[in-house]
C-alpha cells in the first residue's frame, strides 16, 4: 500500500513537471500553430538562472526566502527571455508557420550550446533547500516533500492560468484566439500582443519548472529541457492543442502511467507506454482528449 | 487554425530563366548532362592524389579525407531521401532518425549478433524498417500538419529509448554497438579500402537522387506536389490524400534505412546518436539550408552541412578561437551553436536555401542590366 501512494505522489511529482512545460506550449500552439521546439531551452534558461541566482545574486541562496527570490530571478529570467524570442524572432515570420517552427528549431539547437559552453556539458549540483529533502508519512507512506512542492506549484499555476484566461480581458482574447485566430484579427484585435503574452506566460512557467525540476533531480545540464520537452509534446497532443485543462488531465495520465510502468515492469517500458497511450487515443480521438481547440 | 494550412517553403522545381537570346544549345545540354558530369567526376576523384589546402588534411586520396567525403555523401542522400517527405510532400515529420536507425541497428544486430551475411543482414533491416514505418505512418498520418510532426517526434522517442535501455542486451546501451569485421567482405575492411565505402556512398547518393528525380516526374509525385500545395485540392479531384502520404512517408523511410546501412559500413558500428531526434532536427536543417523541394539543394545542404559540421570541431579547437576573448570562444567552439546560427540567418534571409539562390542572384542580374531591345529614341 505504502508503495503505492509513493508511487502515486512520485507520478504526480512528475505531472507536475510536465504540466507546467505543457500549459505553456500547448497554448502557443493552440493560438499562434507554432510548435515551439526552444520550449526546453526555456526550461534551461529557468534552471541555470536559479543556480546562478542561488550562488551570486545577494539576498538569494539555497534556503529560506533566499531559494525563493532565486526561483524568483529564475522565472523572470525565463519569462523575459520568452518575450524576447516571441519579439525579434517569432514576430517577423508572422503567418508564416513552417518558418516559426524552423527558428525555433535552430534556436534549440544553438542555444542548449550555447549553454555547454557557458556552463559545461556536465551536470551541475542545484542548490535545492534542506526541507524539501525531508520526508513526511503520508497513509503510511514515507514521501520525499520535493514531490509535494512540485504538484503544489503545479496546482497554483494551474489555477492562476484557469483564473486568467476565465476572467480577464487578455484572457478572452488568447480563447477567442485559440478558437479561431482569424476571427479575432477581424475584430480589430491585435493578436499579436497576445503571443507575446502567451509565449511570455509558457517562458515563466517552464522556467518554473526548470528550477523545479533542479530540485527534483538535484542537478542541472543543458539537455535536461529537451528530455521534458518530448514528454511534454506527448501531453499536448494527448490533451488537445490550446486546452490548459486538457493538459492537466493529461500530465497526470502519463505521470502515472510512466511512473507505475517503470516500477513494476522494466526500466524504459513506462516511457514507451505513453507513446503507445498516445498512439491509442489518436486512433479514438484525433483531436486529442479536450476535443477540438476548446479552452480553459 | 485548420491544419490543412502547412505553407512549405518552395521555389519551383526549374527557375523559368528566359530562353538565352541565340540560343546555343551547348549551353542546354549543359545544363541537362551536368548531374551525370559531375557523379563521374566524383566517382574518379579519389585516383586524384591532389592536396587542396584548407579544405581537407591531406591528399584527395587518403583515407581521412575520403572518409568524410563519403559521409558527406550518405548525408547528403539521407537529406534528399527526408525532403521526399517534407519539401515535396509538405510533411514535417520529426521521427525520421527512427527509420535511419532501424537501418543502422538492424544490419548491426543481424551481423554482430546472429553471424548474418551483409546483404542478407541489410536487405531484412531495410525491410523490417519499410514494414515500421507503414505501421506508424499509418497512425501518425490520421493528424494533421503540426499534430503529425509530435506524433512522429514521439515514435521516434521510443526507438532512441529503447536503443539507450539496450533490451536483451542488443543495441549496447549507451556505448553502441560495434560492428563484427568477421561477417563483412574483405574489400570493406581496413582503412586501405576506404575507397571502397566512398564509392558505395556515392551510389547511395546516385540511387537516391535517381529515384527521386523519377518519383517527381511520375504521376504520383505530381499527386505529392498537389497534398503539398494544397491537400483539399487533392480530395476533391476524387485521389485519397491519406493513401498518397503514406506511400512518400514508406519510400522516404526506406530510403533512410538504406542510407543507415551505409552509415553503419562507413562508422564501423552503431550509436545511440543515430535514434536521436536531434538527428532528425539536423536532417531538417540540411533540407532548408539546401533548398527544399529543389533537385539537387537538399544533397548539396546535406554535405555543405556535415562537412561544415567536421570542420567547425576542428576549428573550434584551433587557437584561433582560443585566442578569442571567452565570451565568443565559448559559444564558436560549439560547432552547433555556429550552424544554428547560420541556419536561424538563413531561414530569415535566404528561404529558399542554397538552390534559391541562384536564381535569386539571376533576377537580380537581369534587374541591374539594361535591356538593349527597348528602342531609346525619345531621349
Amino acid at each position: 500500500m505504502s508503495t503505492i501512494v509513493l508511487m502515486t505522489v512520485t507520478g504526480l511529482g512528475l505531472a507536475a513537471l510536465y504540466f507546467l512545460v505543457a500549459s505553456g506550449l500547448s497554448l502557443v500552439f493552440g493560438l499562434a500553430d507554432v510548435l515551439n521546439f526552444a520550449h526546453g531551452l526555456f526550461l534551461s534558461v529557468g534552471a541555470y538562472a536559479t543556480w546562478w541566482a542561488a550562488g551570486n545574486l545577494p539576498g538569494a541562496g539555497p534556503d529560506g526566502w533566499g531559494f525563493v527570490l532565486a526561483v524568483a530571478f529564475g522565472v523572470v529570467a525565463g519569462t523575459v527571455v520568452a518575450a524576447l524570442v516571441e519579439l525579434v524572432m517569432i514576430r517577423p515570420l508572422y503567418s508564416r508557420t513552417i518558418e516559426q517552427v524552423l527558428v525555433t528549431v535552430g534556436l534549440s539547437l544553438a542555444g542548449v550550446a550555447a549553454l555547454q559552453a557557458g556552463f559545461g556539458a556536465d551536470p551541475r549540483p542545484f542548490p535545492r533547500p534542506s526541507w524539501t529533502q525531508q520526508v513526511v508519512t503520508l497513509a503510511g507512506a514515507r514521501v520525499p516533500l520535493d514531490r509535494l512542492l512540485l504538484i503544489v506549484a503545479a496546482v497554483v499555476v494551474l489555477g492562476l492560468l484557469l483564473a486568467f484566461l476565465r476572467w480577464t480581458r487578455y484572457g478572452l482574447i488568447i480563447r477567442a484566439g485559440v478558437e479561431n485566430r482569424e476571427m479575432v484579427t477581424a475584430l480589430g484585435i491585435d493578436v499579436r500582443k497576445a503571443f507575446t503574452l502567451v509565449f511570455a506566460i509558457g517562458g515563466a512557467a517552464a522556467a518554473l519548472a526548470g528550477a523545479l525540476s533542479g530540485v527534483y533531480f538535484g542537478s542541472v545540464s543543458p539537455t535536461s529541457g529537451a528530455s521534458l520537452l518530448i514528454f511534454a509534446f506527448i501531453v499536448v497532443v494527448i490533451g488537445g492543442m490550446g486546452s490548459v485543462l486538457g493538459s492537466a488531465v493529461a500530465a497526470v495520465a502519463v505521470g502515472l502511467l510512466q511512473q507505475f510502468v517503470n516500477y513494476y515492469g522494466t526500466s524504459g517500458a513506462g516511457d514507451i507506454c505513453v507513446v503507445a497511450l498516445l498512439a491509442v487515443v489518436l486512433l479514438w480521438r484525433p483531436a486529442g482528449l479536450a476535443g477540438k481547440a476548446a479552452t480553459a | 487554425m485548420t491544419a490543412t494550412q502547412t505553407p512549405v517553403a518552395h521555389t519551383p522545381e526549374k527557375p523559368a530563366g528566359p530562353p538565352a537570346a541565340g540560343g546555343p544549345t551547348g549551353f542546354a545540354l549543359v545544363k541537362r548532362f551536368w548531374p551525370v558530369a559531375a557523379f563521374v567526376l566524383l566517382a574518379v576523384l579519389p585516383y586524384s592524389g591532389i592536396t587542396i589546402p584548407g579544405l581537407f588534411d591531406g591528399p584527395i586520396n587518403s583515407p581521412g579525407a575520403l572518409q568524410v567525403l563519403a559521409l558527406c555523401l550518405v548525408f547528403g542522400g539521407l537529406a534528399a531521401g527526408y525532403d521526399l517527405l517534407f519539401g515535396r510532400t509538405g510533411l514535417l515529420s520529426f521521427g525520421h532518425a527512427l527509420y535511419f536507425a532501424l537501418g543502422v541497428y538492424g544490419t548491426d544486430i543481424l551481423i554482430t549478433k546472429y553471424g548474418y551475411p551483409l546483404p542478407l543482414a541489410a536487405l531484412l533491416a531495410v525491410l523490417f524498417a519499410t514494414t515500421v514505418a507503414t505501421a506508424l505512418g499509418a497512425v501518425a498520418l490520421r493528424v494533421h500538419g503540426i499534430a503529425f510532426s509530435m506524433v512522429t517526434l514521439a515514435f521516434g522517442q521510443v526507438g532512441a529509448i529503447l536503443v539507450a535501455r539496450d533490451p536483451g542486451g542488443l543495441t549496447g546501451g549507451e556505448e553502441g554497438l560495434s560492428l563484427d569485421a568477421s561477417g563483412l567482405p574483405d574489400a570493406l575492411v581496413g582503412v586501405v579500402n576506404t575507397v571502397n565505402l566512398y564509392w558505395i556512398a556515392l551510389a547511395y547518393l546516385g540511387l537516391v537522387v535517381v529515384v527521386l528525380h523519377r518519383v517527381a516526374q511520375s504521376p504520383t509525385g505530381r499527386v505529392f506536389a498537389g497534398l503539398r500545395d494544397d491537400e483539399r485540392r487533392i480530395g476533391v479531384l476524387g485521389l485519397d490524400p491519406y493513401r498518397f502520404k503514406l506511400v512518400s512517408f514508406t519510400l522516404s523511410s526506406a530510403l533512410a534505412a538504406l542510407g543507415g546501412v551505409v552509415y553503419l559500413l562507413l562508422a564501423a558500428g552503431a550509436s545511440p546518436h543515430v535514434a536521436s531526434s536531434d538527428l532528425t532536427l539536423t536532417l531538417l536543417v540540411m533540407v532548408v539550408l539546401g533548398g527544399p523541394g529543389t533537385r539537387f539543394g537538399p544533397v548539396l545542404g546535406g554535405v555543405l552541412f556535415t562537412y561544415l559540421d567536421h570542420r567547425l570541431t576542428d576549428f573550434g579547437a584551433s587557437d584561433a578561437v582560443d585566442s578569442l576573448p571567452g565570451v565568443l570562444a565559448g559559444p564558436l567552439s560549439q560547432p552547433l551553436f555556429v550552424l544554428g546560427t547560420i541556419f536561424i540567418l538563413a531561414v530569415y534571409f535566404f528561404p529558399g536555401g542554397l538552390a534559391g539562390l541562384g536564381s535569386r542572384l539571376t533576377a537580380l542580374r537581369r534587374a541591374v542590366t539594361p535591356r538593349p531591345t527597348l528602342p531609346r529614341r525619345n531621349s
